[in-house]
């Protein structure tokens, strides 16, 4: 030990103590490297962003997204502002209309304007977090129940293999004709076309869970299932304390697949069906063809990135959280 | 950047004004109050959605007591069925659409219009390439440009080399039914080029037997974008696509339908007629926000035009750069780069009794689908009469539109004069071919074109 220290003294490169030195380490190779490796992005994005001539303008580099980007903060801001007024007007209205005609029932609606960027982040977010939700309650435990049983895996594995792979833009047209067969009423809970990408979400996100569950579920190690069978726990007991905890790495290595296909797939279906959400936005400003809306495209296209980033950082917090095994996830 | 966002928060501040100010209600109970308060409407990105905007912006819904969402479609049949099957509670309409629906071309569905949204307001653009070839053949003014308007007369040549080559002639448009499909075919035809035959009982709905160019349907947001992948090379849409391909450099304006027909009619405002039964008062009401936001976007020779364009250009409503939607908006129109002319009425809202329902603008409508074969077979005048009267609201409009006078918010000399006018314009004869149209003879009037079907015909 003393050894070392006198060695690096003498090479006079670091004279830090051993700790401090591997935090810098750390610092470089977490900090400093990445930093690097988008700095260097940057520089190229903008390089070629400048040398690319649309029909709509040049192709928009890092500068005007972060314009764009305060734009879309400023439009959300006067929004809002009108939405307020919005309200006020109509409360005046309700007030006035019910000195006239007491038998009315004043109501306050929604606001009618349009919906923001951030709106549409939020109704993105909130479908497809239902969509995977409603997907994992389904998966998960049909994926232990083919896990435990090899004669169900074998009766059901070609229809998933098969199901499996089909797009999000095949099911779209067919859960929508479906939804608003099926799905009528004078006031509904939520809108139809939530539900149309809420499902088509699920659809395809449902997949990988399964499929992880039941991989998970089925290579249990023996010597556990033999100690279950010694000490002769009743079969939801034998679920619960042995295949659950044992099957959780793999249910989640499901799961974060699973929440990656929900956001793109979400993305396509909100684009293809004009439902609201980011896919919309960016479907739109496409078809606006104003000068400013490759830079708002690209902007989003940036915030998608990010939410299924850290959607994706999320699961795996998650998962740690949740896990006996800490290794079994790290990337 | 911060010009626009002044600008932007100028306008919010000015309709917020305008919206608390105009909120008086002592004339509802005349009126009766809506049955139905909240209200989803469609729109195609297109200028001539301005009434729906304006209405909304300048609260003129409000003051009716109705809620409105204002949604964008996709394209012409997706606001159609919307309509039909309730998420729309009605929709700016190509004319020939409530029209097709009742007598059942295409989706079957009795749609009404109380309201007209617009005259004119369309252009033909064709690719660069085709202005190039068909340029020698289009006569030349003294100062050397172009002489207006430009016949398709001019384009018959190159149609005839691209056919010659073997390479079909494509075209778009917006819609089977819509008054785009019927511009560019009455323009081709009186040029002489053939645009092709529908023939519905056959099961062919293409529209190109026997056709010289090929017409195809593509939604109108994405025409300047087919157009540059070289899908078609030429096409028949509202504003702001054809000024879009002059900004992108992608495409030359040659014709607008001002001078195709001048003062033609354009886009309707459509409900279906349930509705309308239903709900009575809202129907009322909403076509007096209708018919205010379109005295508005008229007043004093269009001085509020470039408010509008700033609404406009929001990209909740039509999205396109302000500059593009100003363009024809403001009175000019711009057709090969740096060729902008005056054109006062490339979109008129208001005057020229533009938004009265006549039964003359349906009538000729449906000469057109016959002309073209949607209507397969010959129909009595009486028939064309009676599907006018069916689709056609004038009686709606008016009683709208007297109540508004009667509140002092309308004046009376603005609107056709409702006790004597039958909803039959005088014979028109400002077409590019100068045949007159007369809407009391439809079937004299389809008799009277070199190149289409005539009484007796059926393919």
């Amino acid at each position: 030990m003393g050894k070392t220290i006198t060695l690096s003294r003498a090479t006079g490169v670091s004279s830090l103590p051993a700790p401090v030195r591997r935090v810098m380490s750390i610092g470089l190779k977490n900090v400093v490297v990445p930093l690097l490796g988008i700095v260097l992005f940057l520089g190229a994005w903008s390089l070629a962003a400048r040398n690319i001539d649309t029909s709509l303008g040049q192709f928009p580099g890092p500068a005007t997204v972060a314009q764009q980007f305060v734009s879309l903060y400023d439009e959300h801001r006067a929004e809002r502002e009108k939405a307020e007024a919005f309200y006020e007007r109509q409360e005046q209205r309700n007030a006035e209309r019910v000195a006239q005609d007491p038998s009315y029932e004043p109501k306050i609606r929604d606001y009618t304007g349009k919906e923001t960027f951030f709106d549409q982040v939020r109704t993105s977010l909130i479908t497809v977090m239902c969509g995977f939700l409603l997907a994992a309650l389904v998966a998960i435990p049909f994926g232990i129940a083919i896990g435990l049983s090899e004669t169900l895996y074998t009766a059901v594995n070609p229809v998933i293999q098969v199901l499996k792979p089909i797009s999000p833009l095949a099911w779209l047209p067919l859960v929508t004709m479906v939804v608003s067969a099926l799905y009528v009423s004078e006031d509904p809970l939520v809108p139809k076309s939530f539900l149309n990408s809420m499902i088509t979400v699920t659809l395809c996100c449902l997949w990988p869970m399964l499929i992880n569950t039941a991989v998970g579920v089925a290579s249990i190690s023996q010597d556990l299932v033999n100690v279950s069978r010694v000490l002769s726990l009743p079969p939801l007991t034998h679920v619960r304390r042995i295949v659950l905890p044992a099957a959780v790495p793999a249910i989640f290595t499901g799961m974060r697949l699973s929440i990656g296909i929900a956001w793109m797939v979400l993305i396509a279906a909100e684009m293809l069906a004009q439902n609201p959400g980011l896919g919309k936005f960016v479907w739109d400003e496409f078809q606006n063809g104003s000068s400013e809306s490759l830079g708002r495209i690209l902007t989003a296209a940036i915030v998608i990135g990010f939410i299924g980033f850290l959607l994706d950082r999320g699961m795996l917090t998650l998962q740690r959280f949740v896990s006996w095994d800490r290794n079994s996830a790290t990337r | 950047m911060e010009a626009i966002r002044n600008g932007f928060m100028a306008v919010v501040l000015a309709i917020t004004t305008t919206m608390t100010v105009g909120s008086g209600s002592a004339r509802a109970e005349s009126l009766g109050w809506p049955e139905k308060e909240e209200l989803t409407f469609g729109f195609i990105k297109l200028t001539d959605m301005a009434p729906i905007a304006i209405a909304y912006e300048k609260g003129y819904f409000e003051d009716e007591g109705l809620y409105v969402t204002i949604e964008a479609q996709a394209n012409w049949k997706v606001l159609l069925d919307g309509v039909i099957d309730g998420r729309l509670d009605g929709a700016h309409m190509l004319a020939g659409q409530p029209l097709a629906a009742t007598i059942g071309f295409g989706t079957e569905a009795h749609i009404i219009t109380p309201f007209s949204m617009d005259l004119n307001g369309n252009g033909i653009t064709v690719s660069n390439a085709v202005w190039d070839a068909m340029k020698p053949h289009v006569p030349k003014r003294a100062d050397g440009k172009p002489e207006h308007p430009i016949s398709a007369a001019a384009l018959k040549p190159v149609v005839e080399q691209y056919r010659a080559e073997g390479k079909p002639f494509n075209m778009g448009m917006v819609f089977p039914v819509s008054t785009h499909n019927y511009e560019l075919r009455y323009w081709l035809a009186a040029g002489g080029i053939h645009p092709g035959y529908y023939a519905p009982h056959k099961g062919d709905i293409s529209g190109q037997l026997q056709a010289e160019a090929l017409l195809s349907v593509t939604p109108p947001p994405q025409m300047p974008a087919t157009l540059e992948a070289g899908t078609i090379y030429g096409y028949c849409v509202g504003e702001p696509w054809n000024q879009q391909a002059v900004f992108k450099g992608i495409g030359v304006p040659v014709i607008t339908d001002y001078e195709i027909w001048k003062n033609n009619p354009e886009k309707v405002f459509g409900i279906t007629a349930e509705f309308a039964e239903k709900y009575p008062n809202t129907t009322l009401r909403l076509t007096r926000a209708l018919i205010r936001a379109a005295m508005w976007l008229d007043e004093n020779d269009n001085a509020n035009r470039p408010e509008a364009v700033q609404i406009l250009s929001q990209s909740q409503y039509v999205g396109a750069d302000a500059e593009v939607i100003a363009n024809s908006m403001t009175g000019t129109f711009e057709y090969e780069k740096g060729d902008r002319r005056e054109v006062p009425d490339f979109n008129v809202f208001f005057r020229y009794f533009a938004t009265y329902p006549y039964y003359s603008d349906a009538v000729w409508y449906l000469t057109q689908m016959r002309r073209w074969g949607q209507i397969d077979e010959d129909r009595p005048d009486s028939w064309y009469r009676e599907v006018a009267e069916k689709v056609y609201r004038p009686d709606l409009y008016a009683a709208a539109a007297k109540s508004l006078v009667d509140e002092g918010l309308a004046d009376a000399a603005d609107f056709p004069e409702f006790g004597t006018e039958d909803g039959y314009r005088e014979p028109q004869s400002e077409f590019i071919d100068g045949v007159t149209y007369d809407g009391t003879q439809p079937n004299a009037y389809i008799d009277s074109f070199p190149i289409g079907l005539k009484t007796g015909d059926r393919l």
